[in-house]
């Protein structure tokens, strides 16, 4: 989607950002040293520095840190495990669904959703026991447009009893509440995709909390008539994981792998619309927030209405809330993101967009 | 070879058969108890220095059953990069070095977090971030000299109160032997807590309680065969009494000398002025528990110098130690041969309180030695007041 092309991949043919460079290889770690020094005033600035360090070092067992004095250190040794999930495909990665008409000439939207218990790797080394939808967290990002038929046929292979409860309009028995899929047990959610805007599902099977914790929730987005203007579009999911059980989180994150976007920025041009689709699945903690640095966004809550309700550089969520935003990029290089809870970044929670001049 | 040692032989053979194949059929097959779930992990911190300023150095020890492998390091809710020496992975009882380049501030809490594969999060605090002193000749000689304030000096004040002792009669000396075995019942006590407290913080797959109480008791026994040896030679006096006394304090000493140098290396006290006052009146009476049974000899210039060192100077040795490096574990195995030394001191003592010069035995109970006990412990427990737990 990176060219803005509002046209919907189906599935299986999903954009994964295949026309951009690799974003893992391309960087030069001493650029990330410099990048870092350069923010070295930054309260988060030190953060680059000890990535700096490491990050040629990948999936060696041990790494040299490069300064015991100084600011430097902070952040995760090593990277993830490159065959596992990808967050940065993940965040390209719109699902269409298989396509085909009604015989009122409406779109239907088919989808398979598999529940599976699934280790995955949520930092650099740590592994967290999560429930998943199709072997990932979050799960598959759906995008339709307002009206269509959403079909989506839910199959339970997990350990515990599931449901998949879709925000939006829909009839009662649809709401992934009251219809309880045991292991083992399949389940047809059908509706129209309305209102349009940034929705998430999730799991609404009790115990609530361990339900969506442990990695049942995804985005749900459903385009206005005739789409939103073209721009380059990143999906964010704000997640947490609470790997020791303590009714706290260890590690924060967008798209589940702490510090993944200040390893593998995110990248942008100079003058592009750039829109993110930010989605907060944070247990535990009541709030979240999302700050760009060098800049400032358009904020649609919710995307449900077409003209934006502020211009700042910080946003606000509380848990199950959701913003779609939109800006540009003025200047080249490197611009952080990140909650503005510090405790959270530093725990994961940060990232870097990488803009070059168009 | 009769026929009785053939059968024994037989059935003895026939037992280590059946044990052998039964660990091997355990070891092959399992006990069919196996978890399928995430292994238990254990870390203990046995170690946090602060060797420079931005930089935290942990020593832990996996005392759990099964290796852990820390791949993380959150420092005060942060994230932070780290070496692990020798490697991420540590197997059952395996120690590993992990420095963090951290940026501690002096005088404050930092709290750290080493998470494992598995997402276990093991944490530790220190509690008062300051420099650890590092082993250089000026950090060992203010060492010596706090062991030399705390331990040789009390013990020889203590020591050179032999002539007013002298002075005593019967019954005063009497007073004096059982005021010191109510001293070392108190130090048996309080020396026996510290190895426990100690054993507590040392990885739990060490078993160190279990371990301090048996070095404890093989050194009681130890020492009551050794002496009840020399005894039955003769050549057990009060002047070996005082020895053993000498070298029973001086164990606790080294005790109280590695508790001294690790809480100053640690930062966990600020051993002002006032606490070595207190140290050095707490141990005056050890001193003085030492003399009493020369009251019936004569002694030497050379056994005062000597008892005194004996029994002071494990105090330098134990800051030194405390201070450069403490290990929990250690330090629990030297106290519970302390308490086993102290407890042996009690009845070599108490042998003196219930037989007179001539070796008839007496009557226990008289009230100067009831009486010089409970001064003993009294004294003992007012004048630990003083110092820090």
């Amino acid at each position: 989607m990176s060219d803005g092309d509002p046209q919907i991949p189906e599935t299986g043919r999903g954009s994964s950002g295949s026309d951009r460079p690799p974003p893992a290889g391309g960087i030069s770690r001493r650029a990330v040293l410099r990048g870092g020094a350069a923010l070295g005033a930054a309260a988060l600035g030190g953060a680059a520095l000890g990535l700096a360090g490491q990050g040629s070092q990948a999936l060696k067992p041990r790494v040299e840190v490069p300064h015991i004095h100084g600011a430097g250190g902070s952040g995760p040794v090593r990277d993830i495990r490159p065959d596992g999930f990808d967050p940065t495909a993940f965040a390209t990665r719109f699902d269409g669904g298989i396509v085909s008409r009604l015989p009122d000439g409406r779109t239907l939207r088919q989808y398979h959703f598999v529940a599976v218990d699934r280790e995955i790797e949520i930092a650099p080394g740590i592994w967290f026991p999560a429930w998943t939808y199709n072997g990932g967290v979050p799960g598959p990002t759906i995008r339709c447009s307002q009206g269509d038929r959403i079909r989506v046929r839910f199959q339970n292979a997990g350990s515990h009893p599931h449901t998949i409860h879709f925000h939006g309009f829909h009839p009662a028995d649809m709401d992934g509440v009251f219809e309880v899929v045991d292991p083992g047990k399949t389940f047809v959610y059908e509706f129209d995709a309305e209102p349009y805007g940034l929705h998430l599902y999730h799991c609404h099977t009790t115990p609530l909390r361990r339900h969506i914790h442990k990695g049942l929730y995804g985005t749900f987005i459903v385009d206005p008539p005739g789409g939103r203007p073209p721009a380059r579009e990143y999906v964010m999911v704000m997640n947490g994981f609470d790997t020791d059980f303590d009714g706290e989180n260890e590690f924060y994150a967008v798209n589940t792998v702490a510090f993944h976007y200040m390893r593998h920025p995110l990248e942008a041009r100079v003058g592009e619309k750039v829109r993110l689709y930010v989605v907060n699945a944070l247990e535990f903690d009541l709030i979240n927030s999302l700050h760009i640095h060098g800049n400032f966004f358009d904020v649609y809550r919710t995307g449900t209405r077409l003209e934006p309700n502020e211009f700042t550089d910080t946003v606000l969520f509380c848990q199950g809330e959701r913003h779609i935003l939109e800006l540009e990029f003025r200047y080249p290089g490197r611009f952080m993101f990140h909650a503005h809870q510090s405790e959270f970044a530093e725990l994961g929670w940060m990232g870097f967009f990488d803009v070059r001049q168009g | 070879m009769s026929a009785r040692d053939r059968a024994g032989i037989a059935v003895g053979l026939v037992v280590a058969g059946v044990l052998v194949g039964l660990l091997a059929f355990l070891l092959a097959r399992g006990v069919g108890l196996e978890r399928s779930a995430p292994p238990i992990e254990e870390l203990t911190f046995e170690r946090i220095e602060l060797p420079e300023p931005g930089h935290v150095r942990l020593h832990v020890v996996n005392g759990g059953v099964d290796p852990v492998t820390v791949h993380q390091a959150i420092v005060d809710d942060a994230v932070w990069s780290f070496t692990i020496e020798p490697g991420p992975t540590i197997g059952r009882l395996r120690s590993a070095t992990v420095d963090l380049p951290y940026p501690w501030v002096e005088g404050e809490a930092h709290h750290i977090k080493l998470v494992s594969r598995n997402g276990v999060a093991f944490e530790t605090e220190i509690a008062v971030a300051t420099e650890t002193p590092q082993a250089t000749p000026g950090w060992l000689v203010r060492l010596a000299l706090l062991g030399f304030y705390v331990g040789v000096v009390p013990v020889a004040l203590g020591l050179a109160t032999y002539p007013l002792l002298a002075r005593l009669g019967r019954r005063g000396i009497d007073f004096l032997l059982a005021l010191t075995v109510g001293l070392l019942v108190f130090l048996v006590i309080d020396t026996m807590t510290e190895a426990l407290e100690l054993a507590a913080e040392a990885a739990a797959g060490f078993h160190a309680p279990v371990l301090v109480w048996i070095v404890a008791l093989s050194t009681l026994a130890g020492l009551l065969a050794f002496t009840a040896g020399r005894r039955r030679r003769g050549a057990l006096g009060p002047l070996a009494v005082s020895f053993f006394i000498a070298l029973g304090i001086g164990l606790h000493n080294l005790g109280e000398g590695l508790a001294i140098g690790s809480a100053l290396a640690t930062g966990a006290i600020g051993l002002g002025t006032f606490l070595v006052v207190g140290f050095t009146l707490h141990n005056i009476t050890e001193g003085i528990g030492i003399a009493a049974p020369l009251l019936r000899a004569e002694p030497r210039l050379r056994h005062f110098v000597g008892y005194a060192l004996l029994a002071g100077g494990p105090a330098i040795l134990g800051c030194w130690i405390g201070g450069v490096v403490f290990d929990p574990l250690w330090a629990a195995v030297f106290l519970a041969m302390g308490t086993g030394a102290i407890a042996q001191v009690i009845v070599e003592v108490g042998r003196l309180l219930v037989a007179d010069r001539a070796g008839a035995t007496v009557d226990p109970w008289r009230g100067e030695v009831l009486a010089g006990a409970a001064v003993g412990i009294a004294i003992m427990y007012v004048t630990a007041l003083l110092v820090p737990a």
